[in-house]
């Protein structure tokens, strides 16, 4: 029983990281309609950024907001130099420069930075805090609730409560006619490309002090995890990315904590194909008309 | 239903025109397409023997080692550029294939049962025990579109390393399994060069990958693919069983990822689980793309690639005498940058890759030639 209660507690911590991660997807698949498979890649850039600042300035918290700047900002230049010009007459192609993209990031950041783990120091004690003699949630975990939750509140505030939220649910779900009435796509497409990365670089600052450290590659498996987040709660909706994310965390603490740590990815695969053969719009979907 | 802010106008010509015969006084293909394709293998296949015996053996391994690749490379090109299905999972395939051949040769081994025929047979086994994961992998596959199916094939190239930790009595883990070398039949003489021997078993699974996957292109089935690819709605109305050829599609180059990855582990004697990382996928994708998607021509291209890919970092070092941290952090990681980046620009300015490129000039080169005049 103590040991189930330290694995949910565990897994929903990991969980709101890979919620925070799956949020970034959405946002993009949201605005674009298409899957940022170098949102990994991406985010690790970004905490490479993060860490060399805190490295610099012994400050975590000029760190992680270098970290997010940067993320805003690799965002915006990845839609504005690459993803805008991606044709259309392949439909692989904008997977395909996503992943070119996440070839270059890696062996840039390994060229800069070498391919070895390094050390990334968490601003809050990971260790559980034991009371009445039950090891509990940890420091870290509650930061990184807090940073998770506040980043929910603030994007669901941005999308529902402002003009520019407002524009941008517009140029995502009905293009031409906000074109139409004046509303710049464009614009907003890189506008959600940077908060998105925004989402990933901070997802990305929480995630890596809780594994083996900064690597190029410290991402690839989280990616898949997010990936299976965001399509069990249905790549179309926020809400279904944050509580998919909190249900794949706690799924794989539970897995890997019974089974055994090697087991992840196969329990990963097994719960992306049972998703998307039983439910593929993901379990918040409504009903829609089938798509010809 | 919401639309692509990037969306324009379709304008592909319709998938049905490829079905139908080509119309009364086109030119025709001349000859039996197989017979064709027959003379170009035994061609190609004789002057890779004429070379091979002129090179030293480390030059020989890496004409092993393309031609190892392009099996995979044959078969994923037509998967991806031909049908239209991306998978980031080749290189789970590719393991599934090196593992089979080493347990099986370690089987046979054990059962003091070695000879000549260990070799085809393991690598037919791997072929089998692939195309039988590609059908698994292809009936899920068939239900799932874009960047659905690329997740989930991504989600199976993470699988290797865990596979082999948690069956580590069958596949040893990280150490993986040594398996006897293949040795040149004593027909060969004993001085014969181990490694021109390692060439001739690659390069025949090679040319016999080339010929089938040539002649599938330009079947019936190959037609399908492409239909199917196009215009999943059209293709169905011209009668075509859509999920059949997809999983069709994945079974084939399955099989031939498995023979790649068996002819590999053939060539190092050996199998382990961190040669087949999830970077591995995204190379042969790489590879293939700057290739040129679909076409088996730049196939060979992406073949070549691979090698210069794994080779070239030692020869950069070779080249430059570079401080030591640097050199090692140079090691591998620029190549791969430049690919990296080459990938991104093929795909944004030239979709047609390298083949298409090389068509483009050869064309103009001939229109520059005075034509005869008739």
């Amino acid at each position: 029983m103590e040991r189930f209660l330290f694995l949910t507690l565990d897994g929903l911590s990991t969980g709101a990281v890979y919620a925070a991660f799956a949020l970034a997807l959405v946002l993009i698949w949201r605005a674009a309609r298409l899957v940022n498979f170098a949102q990994g890649a991406m985010a690790v850039a970004t905490a490479y950024v993060g860490y060399a600042v805190v490295a610099a300035t012994g400050s975590y918290w000029l760190g992680l907001a270098a970290a997010v700047l940067a993320g805003l900002l690799l965002g915006a230049l990845v839609e504005r130099v690459l993803m805008r010009f991606v044709g259309h007459a392949n439909p692989l192609g904008d997977v395909i420069v996503a992943l070119g993209l996440v070839l270059l990031i890696q062996a840039v950041l390994g060229m800069v930075f070498g391919n070895e783990y390094r050390p990334a120091a968490a601003p809050f004690d990971t260790d559980g805090l034991t009371v009445g003699g039950i090891t509990a949630i940890s420091p870290y975990d509650l930061w990184v609730f807090a940073a998770v939750a506040v980043v929910v509140v603030l994007l669901a505030l941005l999308f529902t409560r402002t003009p520019i939220g407002l524009r941008m649910r517009a140029s995502a779900f009905a293009p031409e006619v906000s074109r139409l009435l004046g509303v710049d796509v464009n614009r907003m497409l890189t506008v959600g490309w940077a908060l998105a990365a925004a989402v990933g670089a901070l997802a990305g600052m929480l995630v890596i002090p809780t594994g083996l450290g900064l690597h190029p590659h410290a991402m690839d498996l989280v990616f898949v995890i997010a990936f299976t987040a965001a399509v069990v709660g249905g790549l179309d909706s926020p809400v279904g990315a944050v509580i998919g994310g909190l249900l794949v965390g706690l799924i794989l603490s539970y897995v890997t904590g019974y089974l055994g740590p090697d087991t992840t990815p196969l329990a990963v695969l097994a719960l992306l194909l049972a998703v998307l053969l039983v439910r593929p719009g993901g379990l918040f979907s409504g009903v829609r008309a089938r798509q010809v | 239903m919401t639309q692509s802010p990037y969306a324009t106008v379709d304008a592909r010509p319709s998938p049905l025109r490829r079905l139908l015969p080509p119309p009364p006084g086109a030119a025709g293909p001349r000859g039996s397409t197989l017979l064709r394709h027959l003379v170009l293998a035994v061609l190609a296949g004789a002057a890779v023997v004429l070379l091979t015996n002129q090179l030293e053996p480390y030059r020989n391994l890496q004409v092993a080692r393309v031609c190892a690749f392009l099996c995979v490379t044959a078969g994923f090109t037509i998967l991806v550029g031909l049908n239209g299905q991306l998978s980031l999972g080749h290189g789970a395939l590719m393991a599934t294939g090196a593992y089979t051949v080493a347990l099986v040769q370690r089987g046979l081994d054990g059962r003091d049962l070695r000879g000549q025929w260990s070799v085809p047979l393991s690598l037919l086994l791997a072929v089998a025990v692939t195309a039988l994961l590609g059908l698994v992998i292809g009936l899920a596959a068939a239900r799932l579109r874009g960047p659905y199916l690329a997740g989930v094939t991504l989600a199976v190239a993470t699988l290797v390393p865990a596979v082999t930790t948690i069956f580590t009595g069958v596949f040893n883990g990280e150490q993986g399994l040594p398996f006897p070398v293949a040795t040149p039949p004593a027909f060969l003489g004993a001085y014969f060069q181990p490694e021109r021997w390692l060439a001739w078993i690659a390069l025949l699974a090679a040319l016999l990958t080339m010929l089938l996957m040539a002649n599938l292109v330009r079947s019936r089935y190959g037609r399908s693919l492409r239909a199917v690819r196009d215009d999943e709605v059209a293709a169905r109305l011209a009668g075509i069983h859509v999920a059949r050829t997809q999983v069709l599609a994945f079974v084939v180059s399955a099989g031939c990822a498995g023979l790649g990855g068996g002819v590999y582990a053939v060539l190092t004697a050996t199998v382990a689980s961190g040669k087949f990382p999830l970077e591995l996928s995204l190379f042969l994708l790489m590879a293939i793309v700057i290739g040129g998607l679909g076409s088996l021509a730049g196939a060979v291209w992406g073949a070549l690639l691979l090698v210069a890919l794994q080779d070239l970092p030692a020869l950069l070092t070779e080249a430059f005498t570079l401080p030591g941290g640097l050199a090692q952090r140079l090691e591998g990681n620029l190549a791969l940058a430049v690919f990296g980046l080459i990938l991104i620009v093929v795909m944004l300015v030239a979709p047609g890759g390298l083949q298409d490129a090389v068509r483009k000039a050869t064309a103009r080169l001939g229109r520059r030639r005075p034509r005869p005049s008739r």
